[in-house]
């Protein structure tokens, strides 16, 4: 489609324009790398340490690992410019974009990519090899999509806070680091089964942001562990992905107010 | 049927009340108070196609409100705008293909590469078709003269530079009303004249209503044949510049260079009434003269026949000047 | 001196009065740093059920270490996003601050003190006041003893300090680079592992525990906060408070010495 083509054109510009400052990329992928790789090798000494975590051992947390770090690396790639809207509304920019005749969800999209993100990608992608090697695990047909599900459902729930977080800013840009809770907060949690929390948070991380629709219920299809409604454990993913609906209805609910409102 | 047509535009803001001292601080922890701002207040004007539109006003007197209903930013509390037959908020991605704006403090270009790239990003998000592209591209390259800076990176280049740029990107997908909010500001005279002339070339060549917001007067003596001034939120005055020009100019400046005796000038100015000396030196005086009380005519007469002129010329208050009494007249 | 104390002070209450006026920002903050502590504590818990034999710190003292973190996260996090100085750097503006004549390092230090100890000043009471007030097993626990305390304030303090000699270093070497995201995030994760903000350094394996011991990251987080629950007793505690010193001497002099002869050759960008 034409709009995917001109997506693809911010791309190229965005990549231009880094390209500008090859020195700091590499030692911003460094970092970007470093990051959730400290937070695995935490993990990983944990786990040498007290053995098991309420039942689940290391790679089926590694495994959690990997999707949600996964998942979070492709949206900061990809949706960074929600994540930093803020900057656009304060600096005025945001009002370009509306006397341009795009959508205005297209052109945040298009307005920042941040390529040195791709270094937690990377860390992600050699720990879900890593892991994939080394886990007990029957992988048949079912189960691998059911983990690109999860990965692609994980996606979808990050980049719809992203979204959510975004359209706060038409209302206010203070306290926004609240949503930290969510995004970064959801992937830390999400780091291992939710099983091993206290009720109340697997509640709200099922019904509210569904990142158990990622994260345990699938685990447990393909762990096969699931007694009962295993279809059900392995298509959940998918109300991950729906989670996004809601989210694109509000962004244009907060685009409405800001043009009645001004800023 | 006039291009632009604005009719009853009302527009209000709450903005939040903020306090000085730590006191105030702690408090407004708890209770948050507000007022309403009016930006605008029954607004109403219409500009033909191919006018050249100065919006003048204080700070803060509702310009830039204006210019964003105009353009489909923002929706009004009440009222009706209608340009080239569309309401800009309510069709939004029709209405601004027909426009371009350009924002004298912010760029719409990308920072870090040529300018070119970002033209050809433009093409592809406003979908101009190549030949059209091209054909613009021609034109405002070489009447902004842009040959030699095409292809460097934005970030490099002098705001002189930049702003024919963005006058060109701002024009590529050949709007017909262009919205200019400080094109010249910053910039030093020669970019100021060459902006000058383009905006002139493309409205008289090419028919482009131009509406230009701007402090510097000179730009809208320039350029604009009428003016629109906007204060507290309302239209002041709707007309020409020269009718403002008439009612307020009341001072003329009359410099003469001479030769000859210093204290004959003094003495022979000294009588008329409504003629003040601004500065004397051996061979050049300065006279303001009101001319409410004075005659420039009769000074000149006294002036030549007592002294050795070589040169005298007679400069009109400057517009700046005129302006200020104008806001004060209206008390804005 | 006077007029540079009073300076500082006023720098301390404009940012409080700042920090009020973002009342949501505040709030948010507090709510935020909750989530972390609660969620962190969760999962230790779940590690400690399972546990097989003692561990080198109990979940007790633990759970104190995470509500002190949270509490002082300010305090102890390299990473704070104040581009203030950056900005002034890449822009060349840095130019005007060496026209100050409090000096500038020491200026810029003290800055970076005020600015932290104001952020903290507003987070760590209400933290604290509730984090006490938690049903177990989330519950902090009071210090053993009123001497424990006064070392817990004293580490607590002069790691401030070092801290803050760390991230003047590495405002240093922004001249240097000129960009400043690229370093800051890597030596902040480097310098966020070793003071225990990633996993606490005595659930460390040993060997990483040794390089971690060499680290100054420590002084300002880790030990100040295991010398509150008494994991760290006195005497040793009394030994740390002379290792901080002599970094806190090492940092600041190296810190000094860079600036001058960086501040001979600069080179102002921007423009």
């Amino acid at each position: 489609m034409k709009t995917i083509k001109l997506y693809f054109k911010y791309l190229i510009i965005l990549l231009k324009s880094q390209m500008q400052y090859r020195g700091s990329f590499w030692l911003l992928a460094l970092g970007q790398f470093l990051v959730p790789f400290s937070v695995f090798a935490a993990l990983y000494f944990m786990f040498e340490r007290f053995g098991n975590i309420k039942g689940w051992n290391f790679f089926e947390v590694a495994l959690c690992f990997a999707v949600i770090n996964m998942a979070f690396a492709v949206t900061e790639c990809f949706a960074r410019g929600f994540d930093t809207f803020s900057n656009l509304v304060v600096s005025g920019d945001f009002d370009r974009l509306l006397v341009r005749p795009r959508s205005t969800f297209l052109q945040v999209l298009g307005s920042k990519f941040e390529f040195a993100k791709l270094g937690r990608l990377v860390q992600s992608a050699t720990v879900l090899i890593w892991d994939l090697v080394n886990i007990q695990v029957k992988w048949d047909f079912f189960k691998i999509i059911t983990l690109i599900f999860m990965i692609a459902g994980g996606v979808f729930i990050f980049t719809g806070i992203f979204i959510l977080t975004a359209t706060l800013c038409f209302w206010t840009v203070q306290g926004l680091e609240v949503a930290n809770i969510l995004t970064d907060g959801g992937r830390e949690m999400s780091q291992y089964p939710l099983s091993i929390y206290r009720k109340w948070v697997i509640r709200f991380f099922t019904f509210i942001i569904p990142f158990g629709c990622i994260n345990y219920l699938p685990l447990m299809y393909i762990l096969e562990r699931a007694e009962e409604k295993r279809i059900l454990c392995m298509i959940s993913p998918l109300f991950g992905i729906l989670f996004l609906v809601p989210c694109l209805f509000v962004w244009k609910a907060g685009v409405r107010h800001y043009r009645s409102t001004g800023s | 049927m006039p291009e632009i047509e604005v009719e009853g535009l009302y527009k209000r803001f709450k903005v939040a009340k903020r306090s000085a001292g730590l006191g105030q601080a702690v408090k407004s922890l708890f209770h948050r108070e507000y007022r309403i701002i009016e930006a605008l207040n029954n607004v109403s004007f219409s500009i033909e196609s191919g006018e050249i539109v100065g919006y003048i006003g204080p700070n803060g007197a509702g310009k830039s409100t204006t210019i964003k209903i105009m353009s489909g930013i923002l929706v009004p509390d009440e009222g009706k705008c209608c340009i080239m037959g569309r309401i800009p908020w309510k069709e939004r991605v029709a209405h601004v293909k027909n426009i371009g704006v350009v924002f004298g403090q912010r760029s719409q270009l990308w920072w870090d590469v040529p300018v070119i790239d970002s033209f050809e990003l433009l093409r592809d998000i406003y979908a101009i078709p190549q030949k059209e592209y091209l054909e613009n591209l021609d034109l405002l390259v070489s009447t902004l003269e842009l040959q030699n800076i095409i292809n460097i990176p934005v970030r490099q280049l002098s705001l002189g530079q930049r702003m024919r740029c963005e006058l060109a990107a701002s024009l590529l997908h050949g709007p017909k009303i262009l919205f200019l909010d400080e094109p010249t500001i910053g910039l030093d005279a020669v970019s100021k004249i060459a902006v000058r002339q383009f905006i002139k070339r493309i409205n008289r060549e090419k028919n482009i209503t131009v509406i230009l917001t701007t402090h510097d007067m000179n730009d809208i003596e320039a350029l604009a044949s009428r003016i629109l001034l906007i204060g507290k939120g309302r239209i002041l005055y709707d007309g020409d510049l020269d009718y403002i020009r008439n009612c307020f100019s009341t001072h003329k400046t009359i410099t003469v260079n001479f030769r000859g005796n210093k204290p004959q000038v003094d003495t022979c100015v000294a009588g008329i009434s409504g003629v003040n000396v601004i500065s004397c030196s051996e061979e050049r005086i300065l006279l303001d003269v009101d001319t409410r009380t004075a005659r420039v005519t009769d000074v000149i007469t006294i002036l030549s026949a007592n002294l050795d002129v070589i040169d005298i010329s007679i400069d009109s208050q400057p517009i700046d000047e005129l302006i200020v009494k104008l806001y004060r007249e209206y008390d804005i | 001196m006077k007029s540079n104390i009073k300076a500082y002070f006023s720098v301390f209450r404009l940012r409080l009065i700042t920090g009020l006026q973002y009342r949501a920002a505040a709030l948010a903050g507090i709510a935020t740093q909750f989530f972390w502590g609660f969620m962190h504590i969760m999962v230790y818990e779940a590690f400690y059920e399972n546990a097989m034999g003692t561990q080198p710190i109990s979940l007790k003292q633990i759970i104190s270490y995470v509500w002190l973190q949270q509490a002082f996260l300010v305090f102890i996090a390299l990473w704070i996003r104040d581009y203030e100085i950056f900005n002034l750097i890449t822009s060349g503006n840095i130019a005007y601050e060496f026209c100050r004549p409090c000096g500038f390092y020491g200026f810029w230090f003290a800055k970076l003190v005020a600015q932290r100890l104001s952020g903290a000043t507003l987070r760590c009471f209400p933290i604290l006041i509730v984090a006490f007030l938690l049903p177990e097993p989330y519950r902090m626990t009071l210090p053993p003893d009123f001497l424990t305390f006064c070392l817990f304030v004293i580490t607590l303090v002069i790691g401030l300090l070092v801290l803050v000699s760390i991230s003047m270093l590495i405002y240093i070497s922004v001249f240097i680079t000129m960009s400043p995201s690229g370093s800051m995030t890597t030596i902040s994760i480097i310098g966020e592992f070793f003071s225990g903000m990633i996993i606490p350094i005595p659930l460390m394996p040993s060997w990483l525990q040794k390089i971690a011991n060499y680290l100054p990251f420590r002084l300002a987080a880790d030990m100040p906060f295991r010398i509150y629950s008494g994991h760290i007793p006195a005497d040793e505690a009394l030994k740390g408070i002379l290792i901080q010193l002599a970094w806190l001497l090492v940092l600041v002099l190296i810190g000094k010495i860079s600036l001058k002869s960086i501040t001979k050759k600069i080179i102002v960008q921007g423009g």
